[in-house]
């Protein structure tokens, strides 16, 4: 059995080094013919056209825009959502509500790229005009509804983990229940809900379906929230797909715009788990 | 021990029975509270010590199946009232817990804390009552120059003696004490003794106490509870050296609990 177990971490931990392995010696091949300067600065991306421009500048564009519109929305609904459960709602409610919170985390999120697509870019294009049909704006407000559940069920850990002795520190001195929660228990956990958005952030950061679905595939420098944007995932989902040659360039490309994409949710991981394991300890 | 007359009476409980779901925890009980004394409330563990003292300031309101009969009087009026706000009377009636529970702000935040949000901005204002507030817990000297560090680094007895000057920023006319030194060295301990005692000249302090030897020394009277009955109440001296039930006898010399 010892064996077994031995075997099953092994597998994982290899599969991981194969993964980052293959990431980094295909796009160390795509850096050999473009400079990393050019794939950090140049304002284009077209790989596939006659002329071709290998800037990263208009994915990674769409991929911030998209994460901030869904974290813009996300964060104060997941927090005030968090705040309600653990300090407001009745005991039985939170014993219900939590669950129910997860699960709308585990819908597949291709499901919300076509409620994005086909629910809310029609409903707002009621009330915004100029609004295309692939857009940022919608991709990730539904981005921000797939997080919410993600900050509120962790933010609601950190809030319910603070010491019952606050709340009586605080409620002794006559503080309201609003009071109470906004000055003493938010900053009591804040290192908890700070790593609850981080993570959400990694999560929206990360995101395929959704954007690939509803907010097009057309790489564009833009801070416009109406106009149809490529992320650097929804790129490599429509690169992977079609039929590239292997070891081309383009191909290179999808590695590229990977080790990008890593690098990035690799330093967000690694800021929620230093902040985790610096401020954790505080209070036991 | 002397009767006391409407107006020394500070606090009060009348035929008070306070209940958890079914199980009763305090049985009839009267007691009255002169003001500017110390009173100590003792007796063995589960008795009902912290549930009277948290009456007084109605913490118990947050507790899941708490029900009271009787009434809480404090400056005269019935607490439990409906018209009564209960963050008004909790400005009046500090208290400090067990185990210290700063926030996690600076030292300055945490005595200013009362005041703002009381929605005082007047920075000088904040900043003498912070001053004084400190000065008469008898934590200045140690801290005035990081007022800005947190709160939390402070020793354990320090701590203690900030969740005192927090109260006093209020300038409350109660202080309720949930055995305030159990968990601090001597030093510390006789620190926030000598404080209790400089106190007493403004405040009416209650103190629950499993130190009998503190009781003694501190205290006015003391009130012995055993399981949810107040026993016996009286002048300390009194209770310490010649009590009237045997219970109170045996618990101070130590028979039992
Ligand atoms: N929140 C609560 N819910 C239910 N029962 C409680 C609660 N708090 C206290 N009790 C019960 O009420 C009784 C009195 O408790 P209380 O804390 O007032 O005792 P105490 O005299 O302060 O004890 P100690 O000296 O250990 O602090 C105990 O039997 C306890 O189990
Ligand atoms: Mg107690």
């Amino acid at each position: 059995m010892k064996r077994v177990l031995m075997i099953c971490a092994i597998i994982t931990v290899l599969t991981t080094v194969g993964i980052v392995y293959v990431l980094f010696s295909e796009s160390f091949s795509f850096f050999q013919q473009v400079s990393l300067w050019d794939f950090l600065t140049d304002t284009k991306w077209s790989p596939i056209s006659t002329e071709k421009h290998f800037g990263i500048l208009p994915l990674l564009s769409g991929t911030l825009l998209t994460t901030f519109i869904a974290m813009i929305f996300a964060v104060p609904m997941g927090i005030t959502i968090a705040i309600y459960l653990s300090e407001y709602a009745p005991k039985k409610f939170r014993y219900y509500i939590k669950p129910l919170l997860e699960i709308l985390a585990a819908i597949p999120t291709v499901v919300y790229g076509f409620f994005a697509l086909t629910v809310v870019t029609p409903f707002l294009q009621g009330y915004i005009p100029g609004l295309a049909g692939f857009n940022a704006l919608s991709a990730g407000l539904v981005m921000g509804i797939m997080i919410i559940p993600m900050i509120s069920s962790l933010s609601e850990d950190a809030l319910y983990a603070v010491p019952k002795s606050l709340r009586e520190g605080a409620y002794g001195m006559g503080s309201t229940r609003l009071q109470t929660s906004f000055n003493v228990i938010l900053p009591a956990a804040s290192s908890g809900i700070i790593v609850s958005v981080i993570l959400a952030f990694a999560r929206a950061v990360g995101e395929t379906m959704i954007v690939t679905v509803a907010a097009g595939n057309m790489a564009n420098l833009t801070a416009d929230p109406r106009e149809t944007v490529a992320t650097i995932t929804a790129f490599i989902v429509n690169m992977s797909t079609g039929d590239v040659p292997q070891n081309s360039i383009e191909y290179q490309t999808i590695f590229a715009a990977g080790v990008t994409l890593f690098v990035f949710t690799f330093l967000l991981n690694s800021i929620s788990f230093y902040i985790k394991k610096r401020f954790q300890e505080k209070y036991d | 021990m002397e009767k006391l007359s409407i107006k020394e009476k500070k606090l009060e409980a009348i035929n008070l029975n306070v209940f958890y779901g079914q199980k009763q925890v305090l049985k009839d009980v009267n007691i009255a509270i002169k003001a500017n004394t110390v009173t100590a409330f003792i007796g063995p563990s589960g008795c009902g010590k912290s549930t009277f003292l948290r009456t007084f300031n109605r913490m118990n309101d947050y507790v899941e199946g708490f029900r009271k009969e009787g009434d809480i009087i404090v400056d005269g009026k019935d607490i439990y009232q409906k018209m009564i706000r209960v963050e008004e009377l909790r400005k009046k009636i500090g208290m400090v817990f067990q185990k210290p529970n700063p926030f996690p702000k600076s030292i300055f935040e945490n005595v200013a804390y009362g005041l703002k949000i009381q929605g005082i901005k007047n920075k000088k204002l904040i900043e003498e009552t912070v001053e004084k507030s400190l000065k008469q817990s008898a934590l200045w000297d140690e801290v005035k120059d990081d007022l800005k560090k947190s709160a939390l680094s402070l020793s354990g007895g320090q701590q203690q003696r900030l969740c005192i000057a927090r109260a006093l920023a209020l300038e409350p006319s109660i202080l309720l004490m949930d055995e305030p030194a159990s968990a601090l060295d001597p030093i510390s301990t006789s620190k926030i003794e000598d404080l209790i005692w400089e106190l007493k000249q403004k405040y009416t302090i209650v103190i629950v106490t499993h130190n009998m030897q503190q009781a003694g020394r501190i205290s006015d009277n003391t009130a012995f509870f055993y399981m949810g009955d107040l026993v016996e109440y009286d002048e300390t001296k009194k209770i310490f050296t010649n009590p009237e039930k045997e219970r109170t006898q045996n618990y101070i010399t130590g028979r039992f609990g």
